[in-house]
């Protein structure tokens, strides 16, 4: 492995076993498969797809949490599988949307309990813990049981926790889950800061916000279905899409058309429907931009009335529909559940 | 850390009311109900050997729930209400260093109930100890050596519990329950059919009870047949034996079921605690 890797998988996969009933046979579900990765040291890395596309399995088998069952990883350039105790006092990790943590005990009472499993010295973790707080604002509420704390904040207390011990890797799962608007900008500009400060740090995201991949990653692997479909810079991914004409649509009730039918015109070469409360939201790939007058004529034929029209550049959300055949959303509805 | 941690949780007696009677009555009124019991039986005769062995045995097996229970716990507590035990998992620690840590609380919080039975016998059960004559060393000897040994079957326990869903939570009772029956703790083995007095003979607990009951009151806790023979000293290496055999034992099992867990993904499983 390359020193300047921080983590890099080859063929890694992995098999759940699920539980029927007593009647019938174990089933398998597929959570990874071939999934061959690359990170370097430095980078900030997004795993980008739906629910249910093994991000979050990739993250337990990197973080030591969780065997695979082919192939390999390695992660500070130790085996996760065969070098749990190498891996460990070099990462740390957040899962967002929980609110984990001991309520019996203060913000800082938590914080500084898990510093002291990673050796921080007293006196330095506390430092680093009134200084973290003060990045996410929470520094007024340092002396506060955590179980008083509202969803929001112990989610930040947690993405705190992660940060304290100051890993080489860190792995950050769907960090901004659940948070509100305000705090996903908070936390996003804090992953970014802490970024810079250490070249050599390396941080692991997953999400399915398409715009937070794009506004943090250095390169992004869009996951669907534990398979990895394409890993680039996220410039590089959207140029794949340049040729093509993006039409965002806002529409009346369908009656009757159907995406399928958007799909099977000559000129569209990707349709994404999503039903909204006063009609639907169409995202349209059109091979040329005169290709739309054909595709408002199909509209006229089912008496759907175009009310709003826009012209768009592409995002990581096209990219997605043009890898998998449709949005995420649509994905997470058809998909199989996260394992 | 773990210790404190272990007994910031254990201490968090939002209720004293609710506390004293947890710690307190509770103990002290499966104690009077054996009393009872006994006096019923006996037609009032506390004079009989047989009554500061089952007061005796009785209270010290407070800590076989405490203690093992207070390790296999932590695991419960960790991965289903604190939602934390992944975090412990990633951290460069040894988490069986860890889980042994959270049951020291337990182990305090028992000792609170065995002291607070053993003085509500001595004060008005009839329960009595000659503290002049009581074998310190022995006893404390004896207290140290059954506690670690109880936080090693602890451990055991812990491992099973990472591998099983919903009922993880029982383990550590029913398992200090079924022991009860086998450890002569307030029954002489000899009362037990012989076929099945062999797994009273292979529990360190038995041995462990006798000894304490021995060091608190000599002779008496030697009138019953069941391992009169042997000496203190002789009791005492084999209860080491004993320990040090299930306590390797209980290492093991837990590296395999740890293996087993992560293998299978359970490290941050939930089962709607």
């Amino acid at each position: 492995m390359s020193a300047t890797l921080a983590i890099e998988t080859k063929d890694l996969g992995r098999i759940y076993k699920l539980r029927g009933n007593k009647k019938e046979a174990r089933k398998e579900l597929v959570a990874l498969e071939g999934v061959n990765l690359t990170v370097e040291r430095g980078e900030l890395f997004g795993l980008l797809g739906p629910n249910g596309a093994g991000k979050t399995t990739l993250i337990k088998i990197l973080t030591t949490l969780l065997s695979p069952t082919s192939g390999w990883a390695r992660v500070a350039g130790a085996d996760v599988n065969t070098e749990p105790d190498a891996v460990r006092p070099r990462i740390n990790m957040v899962s967002g949307g929980e609110s984990s943590g001991y309520g019996l005990l203060t913000v800082r009472e938590n914080l500084w309990m898990f510093s002291q499993f990673y050796g921080v010295p007293s006196k330095e973790a506390n430092e680093r813990i009134e200084a973290l707080l003060e990045m996410v604002g929470m520094k007024d509420r340092m002396h506060t049981k955590s179980s008083d704390l509202s969803t929001g904040l112990r989610q930040k207390m947690n993405i705190v926790r992660g940060f304290l011990t100051q890993p080489e890797v860190l792995f950050l799962d769907e960090p901004t889950l659940g948070l509100d608007v305000g705090a996903m900008r908070d936390v996003r500009k804090f992953i970014l800061d802490w970024l810079k400060a250490d070249k050599e740090r390396t941080l692991l995201l997953t999400t399915h916000y398409m715009m937070e991949a794009e506004e943090l990653c250095d390169r992004v692997a869009i996951i669907n279905k534990g398979r990895v479909l394409a890993c680039d810079k996220p410039s590089v991914l959207k140029h794949r899409l340049q040729k093509d004409a993006l039409f965002e649509i806002e529409v009346s009730p369908l009656n009757g058309l159907t995406q399928q039918m958007l799909v099977d015109q000559p000129e569209v070469t990707k349709a994404a429907v999503t039903e909204t409360e006063t009609g639907a939201k169409l995202s349209l790939s059109l091979v040329e931009e005169s290709a739309l007058a054909r595709v408002i004529n199909l509209f006229t034929q089912k008496d759907v009335k175009v009310m709003n029209l826009t012209k768009r550049q592409p995002t990581l959300e096209d990219v997605f529909v043009d890898l998998v055949g449709r949005s995420m959303a649509e994905e997470e509805q058809h998909g199989q559940p996260e394992a | 850390m773990a210790a404190w941690l272990g007994w910031v949780i254990e201490s968090n007696w939002t209720d004293p009311f609710l506390f004293a009677v947890y710690s307190i009555v509770k103990p002290i009124s499966g104690a009077a109900i054996l009393v009872i019991m006994y006096g019923i039986i006996s037609q009032g005769n506390y004079d009989n050997a047989l009554f500061p062995y089952i007061y005796l045995g009785n209270a010290f097996y407070i800590y076989v729930g405490a203690v093992m229970t207070g390790v296999s716990w932590a695991v419960v507590d960790d991965r289903e209400h604190y939602k934390t035990l992944k975090y412990m998992y990633i951290a460069p620690i040894y988490i069986p260093l860890y889980l042994l840590g959270r049951g020291v609380a337990r182990f305090i919080t028992g000792s609170i109930a065995v002291f607070i039975t053993l003085a509500a016998g001595i004060l008005f059960l009839n329960v009595k100890i000659n503290f002049a004559e009581v074998d310190w060393l022995l006893f404390f000897v004896t207290l140290i050596l059954g506690v670690v040994m109880l936080a090693l079957l602890g451990l055991l326990l812990a491992g099973i519990t990472l591998t099983v869903a919903r009922h993880e939570g029982f383990i550590g009772e029913a398992t200090a329950g079924a022991l009860y029956i086998f450890s002569g703790a307030v029954f002489p083995l000899d009362v037990l059919p012989e076929w099945i007095r062999p797994i009273g003979y292979f529990m360190p607990t038995t041995y462990w009870l006798e000894l304490l009951r021995r060091s608190l009151v000599g002779n008496v806790a030697q009138a019953f047949p069941t391992l009169a023979s042997f000496s203190n000293l002789e009791i005492l290496g084999i209860l080491f034996g004993l320990s040090l055999f299930f306590g390797t034992i209980s290492i093991w099992v837990f590296k395999i079921c740890d293996a087993r867990a992560r293998e299978l993904g359970l490290i941050d499983r939930t089962t709607n605690y």
